[in-house]
């Protein structure tokens, strides 16, 4: 028994370097994760912006629109059909194009409209009064976001955000759709010469499973220093 | 008025308030004078929380004038940032902000608005700080305060701007009895100081003993308004009438 399955992770990881696959692919992977999450903060954070001005203010009324538009079709559709769209469509006649690069585009547009509504959430639940101390010292309407705000709002969206990019990272896993070699992908090319199905995908959910547990530690911390002012 | 006191400070030409049906202030002119102290009493619904939130524009006029130092400050093109510098304001529900620490939450404004630098502004909100007695709470958060010492520190917050006005919209309702006097006590400090003053309130031991004027508000209108032993003691309104015999 114990034979048999040292001879199997031999043949899957050892034999001809094949544990690269799964090296490479967890390089893609976080690669592919890591720039996915920066555009979707950044995209989320700023649509989430333009959402709550107008509902605080009634102002940036036709990029409001467009900021629902947005939302409407990303979140009412799947990712996998978005990747497609972008590598087939998009940048269809673009063959050169690297994958990466496309993946990083969707998966970050994906995420953005989902940290969007995180963010709105987190600045609606922020007290009014908040705000209307901010205007009565003599903020304007930026500063008192960005001074007041923002930093409650953070705090109150950390755990929700913080599912999000979990599920980013895991949601990567189908970039293999667009032939990326992620991690998953990496997995699945070692089970088709292996014809071993077990070791190597059992390693790759092992590998998303280590990297979620020690993210969700790390944002506990996080979230412990920035709850110092609750007590 | 008997007493004179200095120039206009705020005055208010028609000043009107829509909320959909409700017309929550319904032309209302008057001035505030330099050094007065106004006490603005009503049943709830009199529109006099909406009038002391427009006079900083924290609410939007639907109709009317407000001047502030001269200046006409219901004009869009002025900037009613920087004259809100100038008009401290005290809310029911203290809004300290949760997130920083009583020091921080006095000297942001200061340092951020005035360009103060930052030990110039914490010298100046330990000496506030000392004012009130609570030195000791300087880094500590509000979540760690009473009600009462939280309210205080909302006072100190406003007076570290070096307003010209203080507004209060009921400083005492949200606080349990036995805090509503170290409040009291404070804001009566800033009124001997000769603080200018508008106070929307409940305590009428308070508009009593400090209010230089007291102003009757009902239906979005002033309806009547004196000197506190006019105010109370010969009251000519019959819905001030009403009124003063319920809650005295």
């Amino acid at each position: 028994m114990f034979q048999g399955l040292q001879e199997k992770f031999i043949n899957n990881f050892i034999t001809k370097d094949r544990w690269q696959y799964i090296a490479d692919g967890l390089i893609t992977t976080l690669q592919v994760t890591f720039f996915a999450v920066i555009i979707g903060i950044v995209l989320g954070f700023l649509v989430a912006i333009v959402r709550s001005t107008y509902d605080k203010t009634g102002k940036l009324k036709l990029l409001n629109i467009l900021c629902k538009l947005y939302l409407t079709v990303i979140r009412g559709t799947p990712v996998v059909v978005q990747l497609l769209i972008i590598y087939f469509v998009i940048f269809g006649s673009a063959r050169d194009i690297s994958k990466i690069v496309v993946a990083v585009m969707a998966f970050g547009f994906n995420s953005g409209a989902y940290v969007a509504e995180i963010f709105r959430s987190g600045i609606m639940s922020v007290d009014n009064g908040q705000f209307e101390a901010g205007r009565s010292l003599g903020f304007n309407y930026v500063q008192t976001m960005c001074y007041i705000i923002m930093p409650q709002a953070f705090k109150n969206v950390l755990p929700a955000l913080c599912n999000e990019f979990i599920v980013l990272l895991k949601e990567t896993s189908v970039s293999g759709y667009i032939a990326l070699q992620d991690l998953t992908k990496g997995g699945d090319i070692i089970r088709s010469r292996t014809y071993d199905a077990l070791m190597p995908l059992l390693a790759v959910a092992i590998i998303y499973l280590t990297m979620v547990i020690i993210f969700t530690k790390l944002v506990n911390i996080l979230e412990r220093r920035l709850r110092s002012s609750d007590h | 008025m008997t007493i004179n006191y200095g120039d206009t400070l705020i005055k208010v030409q028609d000043l009107h308030k829509v909320f959909g049906k409700l017309h929550a202030l319904n032309g209302i002119s008057e001035e505030i004078h330099k050094g007065e102290v106004v006490v603005i009493v009503g049943p709830s619904g009199s529109g006099k929380s909406t009038f002391l939130r427009s006079l900083n524009l924290l609410e939007e006029p639907s109709g009317g004038k407000v001047y502030f130092e001269g200046e006409d400050i219901t004009d869009k093109k002025v900037d009613i940032n920087k004259h809100r510098q100038k008009m401290g304001m005290v809310f029911q529900h203290f809004n300290l902000f949760p997130h920083k620490t009583i020091l921080q939450n006095i000297t942001l404004a200061p340092v951020k608005l005035l360009k103060k630098s930052k030990d110039e502004a914490e010298k100046q909100g330990m000496e506030l700080l000392s004012l009130v007695g609570l030195e000791e709470k300087a880094n500590a958060y509000p979540s760690q305060l009473s009600g009462g010492q939280k309210q205080r520190i909302a006072i100190v917050r406003s007076l570290a701007m070096d307003p010209d006005v203080m507004l209060f919209d009921e400083p005492t309702s949200a606080l349990d009895p036995e805090m509503v006097g170290e409040v009291l006590e404070l804001m009566k400090k800033l009124a001997r100081d000769g603080m200018t003053m508008v106070v929307v309130t409940h305590e009428m031991g308070f508009a009593r003993e400090v209010a230089t004027r007291v102003i009757f508000m009902d239906e979005g209108q002033i309806k009547e308004q004196a000197g506190p032993e006019e105010f109370f003691g010969n009251p000519k309104d019959e819905r001030l009438k009403e009124f003063l015999s319920k809650i005295l």
